[in-house]
């Protein structure tokens, strides 16, 4: 050890601070991430494989909560309902954003307005958007009300109440909140196709639909891909909006995987079923995140 | 007093050897150019210099300090950026000031300080301008003025001119080398122009993947070229690499060169230094730079090093001062500076006189310079 | 693109006559479907309960009356108790204030790192942390009752505004790195030549250039943790619920005459504070959308 002047000392200090300060700054978050993302992660799995109830309980037991979880009547009409609420709510809000987005293209006056009026449902929680379209498509004094006003006495409209119909309705709501957005995404895709492109299709005689089909469409390729990754997201952790517009029912009817989750973990006292369910959820999140990482990581490597 | 010494530094990131053991040596106010394509490392080697990234081993020293293992900050350095790096949220006052602030230097000092290199840039005006209002030349001054107002030991600069268009790019350069004159203050520049290397450095050291090529004089750099990519890179238009075989004529070495239509000559070779034997039949590369083959003319009759030899003519480029005259020789693309007026037309031939006093041979093997 | 190589031309003729009308007609259309429901809402909530038997969803309101909005706000029965959602929202504002700011702090320092000062190992931290965004919630909500419930902050505020920062923290971070990137790291160099640290660097250089990045971190957080469902259901509990969750506990709760006008005047008054920064702001929130849009 040799001694060191104050000058020196300072000089080591600053030339550490920059190197430690950094590590410092982040280690909070990455112990929080640690502890209540992975570690939480790796708990939530062992209870599945315990038998849980009301408290948890760690002796592992196998797979009896799976065998439990792929048995159960409930968990398989909400595995089919996030299903069909899953495509079709897709599929629509693709539909929709994308033709949305392409009108909205054409030198619009009110271009403006018009995209905040589709936009705004998105600024909702969807338990308010739930509460909304649970008045509306109320069967007696809602929608059916208001056909019955206007002369269409023969007007039906139950599905809220209806167990095969009730589904639908989230559908419906879930549309009208999410469409927006798409549609967005859309319009940020269209306005960055390069111009030129469309010139020169134009000088080969392209018609305007034919520009659209042949060569604008297929160029969204990656907005597509990331609004069917956004939309996938959003119907699997769907949860709200389900709870308050038809709260699963009638009977466990219009249940989904995260509603089936927390009524098993939360209600009903059965930790093991509800963690194994949770399980299953992340195994699909998972399915659908890899395979989207992989080409992102993959067009990166690319540049 | 400023001196900067590298000593065997090598950088690695993961296992990818950027800077492999590079060594310089520069003493107080030369203004030394470091060149090389991109990804040469040459800009690893400023960051280095600068304490902007860590060093993998090896010692740099400024002046007698050893600052391998200390701050930027602490070193006694200024840069100027490609970018020009200027704090968007600064004016040009602010800019200047804040490098003299953060050391705590006294206000009065720091206002002092900053209307000196104000009026030395002449950028009197723009002092309470934001980096967002001035022009690529404008900020590019300011940038230099950060540095000067600092008064550091050794002056950094990264592709300073890279972002400024042609003719601002050569104004610059000769107020950089004037700045350099009046402050006479040591300067590492880094650039991938070898005309800028050229035209400002004491010292060029020519980097190629991570080692240095060569370590020189400009006038040095261009008359003796270590390697065939030394030859190459300095010198525009570049130099002309002819691929020969050493034969034997007479009891001397020599080398044959054939033009188009089978017009032949045969040029001596000196000065190498192996046994005669040896060299005969090596294929051996002969560089001539273009200007060294011009028209021949026949007061050059008597002048032992200017050869003759018939060329048919391919391609012209007139560039005014000289007109560039494409030719094959030894089926090779060789260029030729000729005066304008004795130019001939493409398809025809002409007579050139080359100038071997300055040729130089490379072993197409190793790409070194032989002789 | 904008379409303007369709050139006037084209403009003149008959089809294309048709054709803009046809367009205008959709987009048209279109918003009024987007709209109904908030009209709906609004007439809902200033009609009478009479008004609401006899007339229907789009009849125009016979007598205006603002008795839902002072039912919704101040006496109506949430559960067993009847003082209204506004205790509620005040709770939405006490957990909404601190997460944001916090997590938007946080965040903005972890960008800072990940962008400007990458060590060993920082790009692969980042990238654990961003997976973390794309977790279902669902499969942490039983450690972290757990562990709320050790900490003794189970059913608490400050429970669900700890939880609301932690898992707000990598989007916060993901806005402030991938804003900070675009900043050149040569301003860096430059200033840690000029002799300014780590911290300096970021008050005197980054910050001031930072504000359009905390206005998408502000909007998108306060409009994720005001909207949040999920987590206030599980984690809080009678006086401690957010509005959203007495919002849906008020709808749903099945004693009593259905009083459609107070829900709709509850939920416009949960659904303000967004829309209003909805509406202020709306650049800003479709930057943070498509920003945050790895989270869905």
């Amino acid at each position: 050890m040799t001694f060191q002047t104050s000058e020196n000392l300072k000089t080591k200090i600053s030339y550490m601070s920059d190197r430690l300060l950094p590590k410092l700054v982040v280690a909070p978050t990455f112990v929080s991430t640690i502890v209540f993302v992975y570690s939480f992660i790796l708990w939530t799995a062992w209870i599945s494989f315990t038998k849980s109830r009301l408290l948890p309980r760690y002796k592992l037991e196998g797979l009896i909560q799976y065998i439990k979880l792929f048995t159960n009547d409930r968990w398989w009409v909400a595995s089919k309902n996030l299903f069909v609420f899953g495509s079709l709510f897709i599929i629509i809000c693709i539909i929709t954003g994308l033709l949305l987005a392409i009108f909205l293209d054409q030198k619009i006056r009110i271009e403006g307005a018009l995209r905040t009026i589709f936009l705004y449902p998105m600024a909702l929680s969807f338990i308010v958007t739930g509460t909304v379209w649970k008045w509306i498509l109320n069967p007696s004094i809602g929608i059916a009300k208001l056909m019955h006003d206007m002369g269409f006495l023969s007007f039906h409209f139950d599905w809220l109440v209806n167990s095969d119909m009730a589904i639908y309705t989230v559908v419906i709501a879930g549309v009208w909140q999410s469409s927006g957005f798409v549609m967005a995404l859309f319009l940020a895709g269209l306005r960055g196709i390069d111009d030129s492109i469309i010139k020169a299709a134009q000088i080969d005689g392209a018609s305007l639909p034919r520009i659209y089909l042949k060569i604008i469409i297929p160029s969204l390729r990656p907005v597509f891909f990331s609004a069917l990754m956004i939309l996938c997201h959003i119907a699997i952790k769907s949860f709200d909006l389900i709870v308050a517009l038809t709260g699963g029912g009638p009977g466990y009817s219009s249940d989904v995987p995260a509603t089936f989750m927390y009524s098993f973990a939360f209600t009903r006292g059965r930790l093991g079923l509800g963690a194994a369910s949770s399980m299953v959820m992340f195994g699909a999140v998972l399915a659908i995140l890899i395979p989207y990482l992989y080409s992102e990581l993959r067009s990166r490597d690319n540049e | 007093m400023a001196s900067l010494d590298i000593e065997n530094v090598k950088k690695q990131f993961g296992n990818v050897e950027v800077l492999r053991s590079i060594s310089i040596n520069i003493a107080h106010g030369e203004f030394l150019v470091l060149v090389g394509p991109s990804g040469c490392g040459k800009s690893t080697l400023l960051n280095l210099i600068a304490g902007l990234e860590t060093i993998s081993s090896g010692i740099i020293k400024i002046g007698e300090q050893n600052v391998t293992h200390i701050a930027p900050k602490d070193r006694d350095i200024a840069m100027v950026f490609q970018s020009y790096a200027l704090y968007p949220s600064m004016n040009v006052r602010k800019n200047i000031s804040f490098g003299l602030e953060t050391r705590k230097i006294p206000k009065p000092e720091i206002e002092k300080q900053v209307a000196k290199v104000a009026s030395m840039l002449q950028i009197e005006d723009l002092l309470d301008r934001r980096p967002a209002q001035l022009s690529g030349g404008q900020r590019q001054r300011v940038a230099m003025g950060r540095a000067l107002a600092r008064d550091p030991a050794i002056f950094l600069f990264d592709e300073p001119l890279s972002n400024l268009d042609a003719k601002l790019r050569v104004e610059m350069r000769t107020e950089i080398k004037l700045l350099h004159q009046k402050v006479g203050t040591t300067i590492v520049y880094v650039t991938h122009d070898q005309i800028e290397a050229m035209t400002l450095a004491d010292r060029i050291a020519i980097m190629k993947d991570g080692v240095i090529e060569q370590f020189g004089t400009p006038k040095n750099i261009y008359e003796s070229p270590a390697s065939i990519f030394v030859a190459g890179f300095i010198g525009s238009p570049s130099m002309n690499f002819i691929p020969c075989e050493i034969t034997e004529h007479d009891g001397n070495l020599k080398i044959l060169l054939v033009a188009q239509g089978d017009e032949k000559c045969l040029v001596p070779v000196k000065g190498l230094s192996s046994s005669p034997e040896k060299l005969k039949g090596q294929k051996v590369i002969l560089g001539i730079r273009p200007e060294q083959i011009s028209a021949f003319n026949l007061s050059e009759k008597k002048n032992n090093n200017v050869f003759k030899l018939k060329c048919q003519v391919r391609l012209t480029e007139p560039t005014g001062p000289d007109t560039l005259v494409f030719t094959q020789i030894n089926n090779q693309k060789t260029t030729c500076r000729i005066h304008p007026d004795k130019a001939a037309l493409p398809g025809e031939s002409m007579e050139m006189g080359f100038d071997i006093s300055k040729a130089v041979l490379f072993d197409p093997k190793t790409q070194k310079r032989i002789y | 693109m904008n379409s303007e190589y369709f050139s006037n031309d084209y403009q003149k003729t008959p089809f294309m006559l048709f054709f803009r009308v046809a367009v205008y007609a959709v987009l048209i259309i279109a918003a009024i479907y987007f709209l109904i429901p908030l009209v709906i809402m609004i007439f809902t909530s200033v009609k009478t309960m009479n008004d609401i038997r006899t007339g229907n969803l789009i009849s125009f309101p016979r007598q205006f009356s603002l008795e839902a909005w002072k039912s919704a706000w101040d006496t109506a029965c949430i559960g067993v108790t009847c003082n209204g959602i506004k205790g509620y929202f005040w709770n939405s504002v006490k957990i909404t204030v601190p997460a944001v700011s916090i997590s938007t702090i946080i965040g903005a320092a972890n960008g800072y790192v990940f962008s400007k000062w990458k060590f060993y190992g920082s790009e692969v931290f980042f990238s654990i942390l961003l997976l973390g965004c794309f977790i279902p919630f669902q499969i942490i909500l039983l450690p972290m009752a757990k562990m709320l419930g050790m900490a003794g902050l189970a059913q608490t505020l400050p429970g669900l505004v700890l939880v609301h920062i932690v898992y707000g923290l990598a989007f916060t971070t993901l806005f402030f790195r991938n804003f900070y990137v675009t900043i050149p790291q040569e301003l860096v160099k430059a200033a840690r030549i000029d002799g300014a640290g780590f911290f300096r660097i970021f008050f005197k250089i980054m910050l001031p250039v930072s504000i359009p990045i905390f206005v998408v971190s502000i909007i998108w957080q306060t409009t994720q943790i005001w909207n949040d469902f999920l987590f206030g259901v599980v984690f809080s509990s009678g006086d401690t619920q957010p509005i959203t969750v007495a919002l849906n506990n008020l709808v749903n709760t099945s004693t009593g005459v259905k009083k459609y006008n107070v829900d709709m005047a509850a939920a416009i008054i949960a659904a303000l504070p967004t829309m209003a920064v909805y509406i202020v702001a709306g650049k800003y929130f479709l930057r943070g959308l498509t920003a945050g849009s790895v989270k869905g």
